[in-house]
């Protein structure tokens, strides 16, 4: 139908500035500065004369702060709430358990940042030096940047569109003294939109290693996680894997496990097959993740004994595999 | 945010309909378009004659279609705008718009920077032919961003219909950003109808055990600290969730009359789900709020 029509007409979603009008080409477009959606833009004739197909002037930067980081892995999922964030967390820590590594966590997701509270640092603040903005560490080897570091009071809303969004994930790769890192883990909002691709595009020339995508079990978050995937294969990032989160539950009363999400379109691991993508495991709902992530402590170090602890460190570990770690 | 001109296409389109309900949370995940179908379906229960519309504005994950059952229903065009789907069928009192049903393949992305959200925002809130609408539902995405502050521009000629209810889990991370939606909902001038809780507690299906997966209370403590009227809490449930995932629709384009009678099966379902009688005195609570704002003191912003 017609606004199918015109998402079909963008032929590189990564080449469509962030101020852009409606209908903008894109800047590597043929048609660039010469569409009719272009009259009126301000950068119609910067268009139009060509130079606009050479590269965002940030990208030198991003270059040359990303060459010190080994890994850079994105943390996905079309749908919110399915546990990106807590993910992202974890597996911060479990690097970060080995002393040898360095880890950093960047927190794209600028209208919702959770990473601070789960990792129980909700109350620090960025501090700026000679050579960047440093990051706030939880440990010595996890040092963390989020925009939840920025805001006056954790009450405030950031209300910003696009471009300002942009800026700030810029700013965060090329401003941002993460020194030199093992891995960079990047945890993103839920979608396919402005965050994604300006992240995709500022490390398109240094290299996404790959991403982890998660989802719960029932059939309307695997309709959102179809998207993301479909994202990574349209702007050529590696999928790692799948994590199936939130699956089944254990009554603490009775032990029995019922599904609260049910699978029923065959869950995570059909999606998976699907898709053509790893399957990396399925950690169960356990409250107490909910819990220690509200009060930003490390759900593997305070149980590891929980059947939730021993499936994310499966799933860890089939991820430094995949990444051939 | 000033009504001056009541005369743009949307202010148009939009001047038929009596109560907008913007249904948000700064998270994720923590139920907004089952709150919204449920919303819809139990505000469209409520009388054989209320007319209602459910708009879902979130533009990179719809679920709206699923969870009505109307997955892969095309729309028609008309002279007079996009037609809405019906989910009643012939009825036509409870009209459906996603940009779900304008995707051809259901794993395709709509990988959409903030221009063309805005656009097509504008295009659902001006284009699609609603008619008289007692209530339009508008579900929006996670956030405080693009989808929200365009929402919010257009409709800036109907401000005085807009109102809004907030849907939380309990836990704090989801309250945080539900504290970040509210302050939204202030910087705007937009009227908070109150605040849900949802996937409060967890009854086991075999010992009957309350677990609180999400933690629990958080978000009547919330309302109470910020002055907002706690419409109330609804537990996990199972039944809804397998319902509303719609789990026996098969991908084929299903005949006209097939979805009727599907769709009028989910309303008779959805009333025997244990949430049903839960949600009504919710819906009881937010009519009751829309026919004397004068009443619902501490709800807009301050």
């Amino acid at each position: 139908m017609i606004a199918l029509q015109q998402a079909q007409n963008v032929p590189d979603p990564l080449s469509v500035p962030a101020n852009a009008p409606e209908h903008c080409p894109g800047t590597e477009s043929e048609l660039a500065g010469k569409s009719d959606a272009c009259a009126g833009c301000a950068n119609q004739e910067i268009c139009a004369s060509g130079k606009a197909r050479g590269p965002d002037p940030a990208l030198p930067f991003v270059n040359e702060r990303m060459a010190n980081v080994k890994r850079k892995i994105l943390v996905l999922s079309g749908k919110g709430g399915v546990g990106k964030s807590t993910f992202t967390a974890q597996l911060g820590w479990a690097f970060a358990a080995d002393e040898e590594l360095q880890t950093g966590i960047m927190d794209v997701d600028i209208c919702g940042p959770s990473i601070p509270t789960i990792l129980g640092i909700a109350s620090e603040q960025v501090h700026s030096s000679s050579s960047g903005w440093s990051p706030v560490y939880v440990q010595d080897n996890l040092g963390v940047m989020s925009v939840g570091f920025m805001l006056p009071s954790s009450r405030d809303a950031v209300m910003w569109r696009g471009p300002k969004k942009n800026g700030l994930i810029s700013q965060f790769l090329k401003d941002v003294d993460w020194g030199t890192l093992d891995y960079l883990l990047v945890d993103t909002p839920p979608g396919t939109s402005d965050e994604h691709l300006s992240i995709v595009s500022y490390l398109k020339e240094s290299g996404i290693d790959g991403a982890v995508v998660i989802t719960t079990p029932q059939e309307v978050a695997l309709q959102d996680v179809r998207r993301e995937i479909d994202f990574c294969k349209k702007v050529g990032i590696r999928v790692l894997g799948l994590v199936e989160n939130m699956s089944g539950f254990v009554c603490p009363n009775c032990k029995n496990e019922s599904q609260i999400f049910k699978p029923s379109t065959g869950g995570g691991r059909r999606l998976a097959e699907d898709m053509g993508v790893e399957f990396l495991g399925a950690v169960p709902l356990d409250p107490r993740i909910g819990k220690s992530a509200d009060y930003g402590v490390s759900f593997l170090d305070e149980y590891p004994d929980s059947p939730a602890t021993t499936a994310y460190l499966d799933i860890i570990e089939k991820i430094k595999q995949q990444l051939g770690d | 945010m000033t009504s001056v001109t009541q005369d743009t296409p949307v202010g148009r389109r939009l001047r038929h309909i009596k109560h907008i309900i913007i249904v948000c949370s700064g998270k994720g995940g923590v139920g907004k378009s089952s709150v919204s179908a449920q919303l819809a379906l139990s505000l469209y229960g409520s009388s054989p004659t209320t007319r209602v519309g459910i708009l879902d504005v979130d533009l990179t994950g719809p679920s709206i279609p699923r969870m009505l059952g109307l997955d892969g229903h095309p729309v028609h065009q008309s002279s007079d705008g996009w037609v809405p789907v019906y989910a009643d069928g012939s009825e036509a009192r409870l009209a459906c718009m996603s940009v779900g049903f304008l995707l051809k393949k259901k794993e395709d992305s709509v990988v959409w920077r903030g221009p063309k959200k805005n656009a097509m925002i504008r295009q659902f809130l001006g284009d699609v032919r609603w008619g008289e609408l007692d209530y339009l539902v508008i579900d929006t995405p996670p956030g405080t961003s693009d989808e929200h502050l365009s929402l919010m521009e257009h409709m800036a000629p109907v401000h005085d219909k807009l109102s809004a209810v907030v849907v939380t889990t309990p836990q704090a991370v989801a309250l945080l950003d539900a504290m970040k939606c509210l302050s939204f909902t202030r910087a705007v001038n937009l009227p908070v109808l109150g605040l849900i809780e949802n996937m409060s507690g967890y009854v086991c299906p075999c010992c009957g055990e309350i677990s609180n997966v999400f933690s629990t209370g958080g978000g009547e403590e919330m309302a109470r600290r910020e002055g907002l009227k706690f419409l109330g809490s609804l537990p996990v449930d199972t039944e809804l969730v397998t319902l509303l995932d719609a789990a026996e629709v098969e991908e084929s384009q299903p005949s006209e009359g097939e979805i009727v009678q599907r769709s009028f099966g989910i309303l008779r379902r959805y009333e025997k789900t244990s949430t049903a009688p839960l949600f009504a005195k919710i819906v009881e609570e937010i009519v009751r709020s829309l026919q004397n704002p004068l009443t619902n003191g501490a709800t807009s912003g301050s």
